[in-house]
């Protein structure tokens, strides 16, 4: 697992070392504070909890447990219609954060997921499938 | 405390020709003239957002259509919490002593105004910008997400939610103006077209135009004998993403703050105003506000406690999923239709008593919630 410190650089710069599918590069970045452990998924330069201003970007493994599933069958845009009906699920990653991603039809609360990519209206997105699948 | 001196509603549905300017001054002009008040009288101005008139100064742009010269006006936005936090700021000012009568307007041509892709894509966007939207949720996925989970910790089903549709349609059919009024079963709402599941369309409260005003005022204006005596907010996050906790979203501690300034409890409450864009947003507030024990709510609707002509009357104009949702102005009907409540105007919908309302208003996904107290005065 790979772990940067971020200083004052811009969040997506630094990202860019790690795979992040929000960047393009499939995979799953999280962060975690170096003084009060506190994890948590949407990036930003400073701990939200302690105030931290050094919290470390790190490598999610893409497995989890999905908390919640939804299948989507009014799409919000023309682009994606041709997809629809698709499943938009949060997933509680095993490292402790909450993540909202794409996934395989039927899949049901607290099932352990792994996640892949698949890219989507021309934007890659994380896809969950049943663990043994992955 | 401050007073509740006139209201105003517009139908909600389609207004073709009238534009959010339109539909906010057909209702201010019905709020003022029910206050006994004219124009000159208003020394205060607080707005929402309209998102077919999208702008800066949103309440300027009212005043000088409408013809006021307020000491006080801007606009504010909280999503669909908005119609509350307006009331509760004109509560707060008029307290504050820095207004005399203020009026809290909004309205929108939601549905003529705009297309519905439009519509869609804009509400999409209380969503996170990087980790969220890409993925293509709408409005209905957010809180099919929460009913999904909820259904599962607290086990109820689709039909149980549907109960809530069933009801608001029931109430509506009611009251003139409403947007839908045809009669619609469990089983219909539950065989409806699929938007998010476990969320269909008849879970969905429907895009509609329409306007809705009040005004707040230091002493009462008239014979009206209604005032505010709590009101509270809390904000726990923005995302779902990001939502600590779905039994403690923010809803019991707004509400918990406000009753504790009015002095009640939730079982004092003879009226409820509870804010409705979708089933399960119903069923979940009800169940957190401590109205209706954890999955029980579905049940008590089921056995008619909120009907209008039962013990505990909730949204009798029959909500957001049935007289409609113009945006801000979606919740004010909530106060409006507990203003004719409390002064004895609901006509055939009229409850017993309505001596102790409690309204509850969430934007976003559940991010954003405030709670107010209204108490009838004689």
């Amino acid at each position: 697992m790979r772990c940067e410190t971020m200083s004052s650089q811009n969040p997506e710069a630094i990202s860019d070392a790690l795979a992040d599918w929000s960047l393009d590069r499939p995979g799953i970045v999280f962060q975690e504070c170096g003084s009060c452990r506190q994890r948590w998924y949407f990036q930003r330069r400073f701990c939200p909890h302690c105030g931290d201003g050094n919290p470390s970007l790190r490598q999610a493994r893409g497995i989890g447990v999905v908390y919640s599933a939804t299948e989507v069958h009014r799409a919000p845009t023309e682009a994606l219609r041709a997809y629809a009906p698709y499943t938009i699920l949060l997933i509680d990653a095993e490292e402790g954060f909450r993540m909202m991603a794409h996934g395989a039809a039927g899949l049901v609360i607290g099932e352990r997921v792994q996640a892949g990519y698949r890219t989507v209206a021309g934007k890659l997105l994380p896809f969950y499938e049943s663990e043994q699948h992955g | 405390m401050s007073w509740i001196t006139g209201v105003g509603l517009t139908g909600f549905g389609k207004s073709p020709g009238f534009d959010t300017l339109d539909l906010m001054s057909e209702a201010a002009s019905q709020a003022i003239a029910d206050a006994g008040l004219e124009r000159k009288d208003i020394d205060g101005l607080v707005c929402g957002y309209s998102t077919t008139l999208p702008h800066l100064m949103l309440a300027t742009v009212f005043a000088e259509h409408f013809g006021l010269k307020p000491a006080y006006a801007h606009a504010i936005q909280m999503g669909g919490a908005t119609g509350f936090g307006m009331a509760m700021l004109a509560h707060e000012l008029v307290q504050a002593g820095t207004v005399r009568n203020i009026l809290v307007v909004a309205g929108e041509n939601r549905l003529t105004g705009q297309s519905r892709d439009s519509t869609v894509q804009t509400l999409a966007q209380v969503g996170h910008p990087r980790y969220e939207v890409p993925l293509g949720p709408i409005i209905p996925a957010y809180y099919a997400l929460l009913a999904a989970r909820y259904m599962h910790e607290f086990g109820i089903d689709s039909a149980d939610i549907a109960e809530f549709a069933v009801l608001m349609r029931r109430h509506a059919a009611l009251r003139p103006g409403a947007h839908l009024t045809k009669a619609i079963t469990v089983e219909e709402v539950v065989a409806s077209r699929p938007i998010a599941l476990p969320l269909r369309v008849m879970d969905c409260c429907p895009v509609s135009d329409g306007g809705a005003a009040f005004v707040v005022s230091r002493s009462r204006t008239g014979s009206h004998g209604v005032r505010i005596i709590g009101a509270s907010q809390a904000h726990r996050h923005q995302h779902i993403s990001a939502l600590p906790d779905i039994a403690a979203t923010g809803a019991a501690e707004a509400m918990s703050r406000a009753l504790s300034q009015a002095g009640a409890m939730v079982s004092d409450a003879r009226y409820l105003a509870i804010y409705d864009s979708f089933t399960i947003t119903l069923c979940m507030l009800l169940e957190e506000l401590g109205v209706a024990p954890r999955g029980r709510a579905p049940e008590m609707a089921r056995e008619g406690r909120f009907s209008f002509d039962g013990p505990l009357p909730l949204n009798t104009h029959g909500g957001l999923l049935s007289y409609g949702h113009c945006g801000v102005g979606g919740a004010l009907a909530h106060l409006v239709e507990t203003h004719l409540q409390m002064t004895g105007r609901a006509g055939v919908r009229q409850a017993k008593e309505v001596s102790l309302a409690l309204l509850h208003g969430d934007g976003g996904v559940f991010s954003s919630h405030v709670s107010l107290i209204l108490e009838q005065a004689q």
